[in-house]
């Protein structure tokens, strides 16, 4: 120590560094000082920077727009034993980029028993998204398979798949009959035994043993009115 | 203020006057003094000049050759990017219903229009073959070891900054190929186990690709992350600078080489 200092009179000063400190004072008013600045700064950042987030991150997580019932024709328009195609609008809003071609049939004997809903599902309409990546395939009836342009994704008839990268089969609309006329609702997901998934997943997401844990839903499934 | 004089070669260091001649200022050594002095007034006040000839002129290893140029030439690639971006950013609409006509516009309508455009799709390409040279020049010639570490990780960072500005261009021109590469790389990000389907969503702003997709890949692509490589770019350079180069490894083996010749 250089001469004419004072010696620091506390063990703690010595030992911590801190000038001006009374005998035993842990938080000197430089310490307190110091903590409040920072602390200041760190709630002036979370003041702006959660609530961003949270816009950015929040409405994309939990915002699930309801859905509207779509009527797509009358009930003798669709046969049991080939699929129809229409063309519905999924987001609406945005012009073209939110209309999605489905195939749509009447259930037939040998489609498994439809799961429990509060909708008569008599008619089956299956989504054109494919579940490899999630290009849009189309029904060939020639082969009573679907088919991806993509990279080679075949399912049959049911929508199962029957071959190349796909995980899962195609996703479906809840159905109903009103008036006469077929109507969609929400996108559902299936797994290879057509349990329904309300949550959909975005395609390549594996519902089978596992996969239907490391993909979770999302917090929220659209409301149908 | 007098500044010491920079190390330069012989020939471009000011010759002395001739005996006589002094006090007879022409124009040229007007112009210069004038030059001088406004230099030397910013210098005062900003002490920039010690930190641009550290930036500047430094020691390089023998050996120094051509492949050392693949970074800058990546910096390069990122201005011409960042000047042909900030340009067509005002001819560009982000709104779905408008994005491909505004991008039919620049390209058929607007003066030069199809070569800044141009100059901005195919640029882009350019940067991520340069930044691929560049990494392979740091790893065949070993300059990513202790103590340049960080600035590899630093690179790696940009790297795949630069990819996300890859995948968030792509979809502006919004035509098909737009569209469907952009849901197949949202469906790509889907199948991370767990966080996947949120981060998916995150970058969609919805469970389908809609209205806000878009502008949301646009702010991605033109506000966020030009900003963080930017910045990344910065601290690049400074631990170059800090750090300096690795000569190429031959040259190091002959080195060792005549150590070990003193040696015996």
């Amino acid at each position: 120590m250089a001469d004419g200092r004072k010696e620091p009179k506390s063990k703690y000063t010595l030992d911590q560094g801190i000038p001006g400190a009374f005998e035993g004072e842990t938080v000197t008013r430089r310490r307190f000082m110091t903590a409040t600045a920072h602390g200041a700064g760190a709630v002036a950042v979370a003041a702006f920077a959660l609530p961003s987030l949270g816009f950015a991150a929040g409405s994309a997580l939990f915002d699930r727009p309801p859905v509207k019932w779509k009527a797509i024709g009358p009930t003798a328009d669709f046969p049991d034993d080939t699929y129809v195609p229409r063309v519905i609008t999924e987001v609406a809003g945005i012009g073209q980029v939110g209309r999605t071609t489905i195939y749509v049939r009447a259930r037939n004997a040998d489609d498994p028993p439809p799961n429990p809903s509060d909708y008569d599902e008599q008619f089956i309409a299956v989504s054109t998204r494919c579940m490899h990546l999630g290009c849009p395939v189309r029904y060939v009836d020639a082969a009573k398979r679907f088919i991806c342009p993509c990279h080679g994704g075949v399912y049959n008839f049911t929508g199962a798949v029957d071959g190349g990268p796909p995980v899962r089969p195609l996703d479906r609309f809840y159905t109903r009959v009103s008036d006469g006329q077929v109507e969609v609702g929400a996108r559902y997901s299936v797994n290879s035994e057509f349990r329904r998934y309300p949550s959909y997943r975005d395609p390549a997401q594996d519902l089978d043993g596992i996969g239907q844990y490391v993909y979770p839903g999302r917090f929220s499934t659209p409301q149908m009115d | 203020m007098k500044l010491p004089l920079p190390p330069l070669p012989d020939v471009l260091k000011p010759k002395p006057r001739r005996p006589g001649e002094a006090g007879r200022d022409k124009p040229l050594d007007q112009a210069k003094e004038a030059g001088i002095a406004t230099v030397d007034w910013v210098d005062e006040r900003t002490s920039l000049s010690g930190g641009l000839r550290w930036l500047m002129f430094r020691k390089v290893p023998k050996g120094t050759n051509w492949f050392y140029t693949l970074g800058s030439a990546t910096m390069f690639a990122f201005l011409s990017q960042a000047v042909t971006g900030v340009f067509l950013a005002m001819y560009y609409d982000p709104s779905i219903t408008h994005a491909y006509e505004s991008a039919r516009y620049i390209t058929n309508e607007v003066f030069l229009g199809e070569f800044v455009r141009g100059m901005h799709k195919w640029g882009s390409s350019v940067m991520v073959i340069l930044i691929f040279l560049h990494m392979a020049r740091t790893f065949f010639f070993g300059a990513y070891k202790y103590p340049r570490e960080l600035n590899w990780l630093i690179g790696v960072v940009l790297l795949i900054l630069t990819f996300v500005m890859s995948l968030t261009g792509y979809l502006l021109p919004f035509d098909q190929r737009s569209y469907w590469a952009t849901v197949v790389a949202s469906n790509i990000t889907g199948t991370g186990p767990l966080v996947g389907p949120f981060l998916a969503d995150f970058l969609r702003g919805g469970a389908e690709f809609g209205s806000t997709t878009l502008s949301r890949f646009y702010a991605i692509h033109m506000l966020l992350v030009p900003g963080a490589i930017a910045a990344l770019i910065g601290a690049h350079l400074y631990l170059v600078a800090r750090l300096g180069t690795t000569a190429p490894p031959w040259q190091r083996a002959e080195s060792v080489k005549g150590i070990r010749e003193e040696q015996v």
